[in-house]
């Protein structure tokens, strides 16, 4: 009863609420109530998180895995910006002398020296670590073997011209009026109207598969995220 | 053929670095023409009438910021030379940096002497965390989710917002997003529903995403450096002051993108002859 | 509004004339109430017909006003002859008894609205109090005549928004068919659902990590529950473990938040008791690690390089780390079922993974791993609606089709107009 029922009765009475506001317009208020309380909840799940990531490193330290260097440095780190963010570590003082007034994330306070000159660059290699794996996938997995992939590859092709300069130089010959057949129009054509009508109808897919879902969350036929065991 | 069918991945990874740093390192120009889309979102902040409310959404984080900053530099220098008033917000928790660095760049750095004042011509809202949620809830009360803009002013104090209620009260709303929540959020919860005016700026990945939403729930798009740059070209055909290379970041990333194109080209036309050299006798099945 | 294309040059030099005659008029009425005229400068001629009706469908606090432009607010007048319009609401007292009318509300107001702009929602008001509204034009020389709505304007609260009927009946007809199939199935109407290979291979990849004697890594997407493709994720996650669980294989889920990491627990430990191996349940293997999406991505990636786990599963709400994962996946020799709700995102995992989920298979998965009748029915109540999309889209193709081929015959027009406007404009 309490690790199913209520839950599953907590989110059948916040899903109907959510849907009666939509059409009830007295109802909205019900809805921004909601909106907020999912916030509040939500927030404490950051404590929950933390709290999850700092036992499983201490125990990974304490039992000396393998790794468990790698598992201090995530300690100390985690440790670190939460104490210079907290404590407000070399925030600039306020118009009224308070260091305290001020934000954590003010220029030139330790948390924004963090923000600025480890997690921006960290991140941003991540990130473009990607251009290096689209160049692998593209040597390993596009493949000439039959029609459909034939016709992926062809608008590859042309997408991949028609985005750059490239595009437009290989077919400045053909003429202005003809200009739907140059990469560029080609590439126009496929992104508004191939591109646009498969999306539609994947979303439409999507959109639907969606709501079944959710109608099966609010009747409480599905419950796998409750732990019931059924599906 | 031997050695393709064997490539170390490696190789294929230090050319991409070589095609993508060689262009960007000897400054080479690529030159772009405004496509429709772009022109669509360029046209109408040039339409709207001086003074007009608009909000810009910084939907991203400093992963994506190579991608995205430069459209989000464009469109504020757009709403400063049209002296629109500025309503700044961000749905992520890091791009609240993002936002106040394209104030104190571009708003009070290269406008400097236009005098925009926070609160009357612009306003930096700053980050609320609950996502979509935070759409949904300012569609209906502004006020519901910022009581007060970043500074802890209330929006009551503000010339800006004191007259806003909602969205609805906005000319026109920008997201410029790398995932969610971002465009497909704003066009569900705001342009859709309110029938609002909506323009987003997105990364390569998503922007197909948005195709299906124009013209009806969003007016243009800008996909990625490409759209950037062309907004820049747009922005620089009709602002002189604008034609300059400091203020045209993405048309210099055009280079570097065109060669990454070239080499992805090469790579899978090599990888389809390795394929078709190590194929058994017999034909395709 | 193009007024001036629209008047003839004679009429229009009467409007000239007249429009100066009510400005003087009107500046006179105005009393204290207009800005002091510029010398100098001439009188913007003032907005006309100024309507207030109340905004439909919403809570009562809202109306709508519309007016049209002064002659002199025309793009081509430079500088501007109008700068913008001042808008001014007086609230009316209250009539006693019967009213939900707040007395204390400030008794005017002000809006400031700029050029070229013929209309404005006032979303300030209090349900059932009586507005009255004056208009100005402003010009550099000062303000216009001013004009007023006819009468007083009172918000009604409504509490059905009758704009989005269309939507309610859709809806209505969608989850109906969900719960009409449902309750069929349950009677126990067999049904039959197409097979899908990604979930038919979920049980050989399992198997295949216990024969390597490697672990099962499984990704439930990098957004939170309130994502139903993350909860459609967490139930394809419940059989995954009861097969690993079965197979005694490792099952490991880093999750990039923690309401996740939750949720997959309990679906992990209700799949273990299930096979009836609650003593292999370990909840340490089902972790926290960032809501930062690249810090989990590198945690993510550099466990799969340093464990090289036989079997990778990605289902949920993917973004840019999806090429990453796949491409790292093959790189250790993964097999890789991937399945997202994230269009975008389809061609990496189809690109890197083994097999993929398109869309709408991720939210029939959990039907079809579980062959419950009830959620098999919700599959046909889905098919219901696809039914029922398909016929909109081409009724809508033939009707927007007809009115360009006959462009005078009203009666697909009015068709298009219902279908797009009433039926399908309020979702």
């Amino acid at each position: 009863m309490l690790r199913n029922t209520i839950p599953w009765l907590i989110a059948a009475c916040a899903g109907s609420v959510i849907i009666a506001a939509y059409f009830v317009p007295s109802a909205q208020g019900w809805q921004d109530t909601i909106g907020q309380w999912f916030e509040v909840l939500a927030s404490f799940a950051f404590v929950l998180g933390g709290v999850n990531l700092a036992m499983q490193n201490l125990q990974k330290i304490s039992a000396r895995e393998p790794g468990w260097g790698y598992a201090a440095v995530t300690l100390m780190s985690f440790l670190v910006t939460l104490g210079v963010g907290l404590f407000k570590v070399g925030v600039p003082a306020d118009s009224s002398g308070s260091r305290w007034g001020g934000s954590y994330q003010a220029e030139g306070s330790a948390f924004w020296w963090l923000y600025e000159y480890a997690y921006n660059p960290t991140i941003s290699t991540i990130f473009a670590l990607l251009a290096f794996y689209v160049a692998s996938a593209a040597f390993r997995a596009f493949r000439w073997k039959n029609t459909e992939a034939t016709l992926l590859l062809a608008t590859a092709f042309i997408v991949l011209l028609g985005r750059t300069y490239a595009g437009a130089v290989l077919t400045s010959a053909i003429p202005e009026e003809y200009s739907a057949f140059t990469f560029p129009g080609l590439t126009t054509l496929i992104m508004g109207v191939v591109n646009t009508a498969g999306q539609r109808a994947i979303m439409i897919g999507i959109a639907l598969g969606v709501a079944a879902t959710s109608l099966k969350v609010l009747l409480g036929i599905n419950r796998s995220y409750l732990g019931s065991g059924d599906g | 053929m031997a050695w393709l069918q064997t490539l170390d991945r490696r190789w294929i990874f230090l050319a991409m670095l070589l095609a993508v740093a060689l262009p960007q390192l000897l400054q080479v120009r690529v030159p772009e023409k405004p496509t429709p889309l772009v022109l669509n979102v360029f046209r109408k902040i040039e339409e709207l009438p001086e003074g007009s409310r608009v909000l810009i959404s910084f939907d991203y984080s400093p992963s994506s910021e190579g991608e995205l900053a430069p459209m989000a530099a464009a469109l504020v220098r757009h709403c400063c030379e049209k002296r629109h008033r500025m309503v700044l917000m961000t749905l992520w928790p890091d791009g609240k940096p993002l936002v106040e660095r394209a104030i104190s760049r571009i708003i009070e750095g290269e406008y400097a002497a236009l005098g925009l004042q926070a609160g009357r011509d612009y306003v930096n809202l700053g980050y609320r965390p609950g996502k979509e949620v935070v759409i949904k809830t300012i569609a209906t009360s502004l006020r519901a989710e910022f009581p007060t803009d970043d500074a802890g002013t209330p929006l009551d104090d503000l010339p800006l917002t004191a007259e806003v209620t909602n969205l609805q009260d906005l000319d026109l709303l920008i997201s410029i997003s790398a995932g969610f929540p971002g465009l497909k959020e704003w066009v569900q919860y705001a342009s859709s529903p309110l029938k609002l005016p909506l323009a987003v700026g997105a990364t390569a990945v998503q922007a197909p995403q948005a195709y299906p939403y124009i013209p009806r729930q969003l007016l243009g798009i800008l996909a990625a450096v490409k759209g950037a740059a062309e907004y820049e070209v747009a922005l620089g055909e009709r602002y002189p002051n604008l034609a300059i290379p400091e203020r045209q970041d993405a048309v210099r990333r055009m280079a570097p993108q065109l060669w990454a194109h070239l080499l992805i080209i090469a790579l899978i036309v090599l990888g389809n002859v390795a394929a078709l050299v190590s194929r058994p006798r017999g034909g395709v099945r | 509004m193009n007024l001036l294309c629209r008047i003839p040059p004679r009429r229009y030099w009467f409007a000239v004339c007249l429009g100066w005659v009510l400005c003087c008029c009107g500046w006179g009425a105005a009393g204290a109430q207009p800005g002091e005229p510029v010398p100098g400068e001439s009188l913007p001629g003032p907005p006309g017909g100024l309507e207030g009706v109340d905004h439909p469908g919403d809570n009562g606090t809202a109306i709508d006003l519309r007016w049209s432009l002064s002659i002199d607010d025309r793009a081509e007048f430079k500088p501007r002859r109008v700068k913008g319009y001042r808008l001014e609401r007086r609230a009316l007292p209250s009539v006693a008894g019967g009213s939900e009318a707040d007395s204390s509300t400030d008794e005017t107001q002000v809006f400031e609205l700029p050029y070229g702009v013929g209309q404005f929602v006032d979303r300030q008001c209090v349900p059932g109090r009586s507005y009255q509204y004056r208009l100005w034009a402003v010009g550099p020389g000062g303000e216009s005549a001013v004009v007023e709505t006819a009468g007083p304007v009172t918000p009604r609260r409504q509490w059905f928004d009758g704009t989005r009927t269309g939507f309610a009946l859709l809806l209505l007809a969608i989850c109906g068919a969900v719960i009409w199939f449902t309750e069929r199935a349950k009677r126990g109407k067999s049904l039959h659902v197409r097979e899908i290979a990604a979930l038919r291979a979920m049980r050989e990849a399992v198997g295949r990590a216990t024969e390597m004697g490697r672990p099962c890594l499984f990704i439930p997407g990098i957004e939170d529950m309130n994502e139903i493709a993350t909860v459609a994720g967490v139930a394809i996650l419940s059989h995954v473990a009861e097969t690993a669980a079965d197979y005694q294989a490792e099952i490991v889920v880093p999750t990039t938040r923690s309401l996740v990491m939750t949720a997959a627990q309990e679906a992990v430990w209700g799949a273990y008791l299930k096979a009836d191996r609650a003593d292999d349940y370990r909840p340490d293997r089902i972790y926290y690690v960032s809501d930062e999406q690249f810090a989990y991505v590198a945690h993510v990636t550099g466990y799969m390089v340093r464990e090289k786990p036989a079997a990778c599963f990605y289902t949920g709400v993917f973004y840019a780390e999806s090429l990453i994962f796949a491409e790292t996946g093959n790189s250790v020799g993964a097999i890789q079922i991937a399945g997202t709700s994230e269009a975008t995102q389809l061609p990496f995992f189809v690109a890197g993974c083994d097999y993929t989920l398109m869309g709408e298979e991720l939210f029939a998965a959990s039907a079809y791993l579980t062959r419950e009748p009830q959620q098999l029915g919700s599959l046909k109540g889905q098919d219901a609606g696809k039914v029922l999309a398909v016929v909109l889209l081409l009724a809508g193709c033939l009707l927007a089709t007809a009115v360009e081929v006959w462009p005078g015959w009203d009666p697909p027009v009015n068709a298009l107009r219902w279908l797009t406007g009433r039926l399908l404009g309020g979702g």
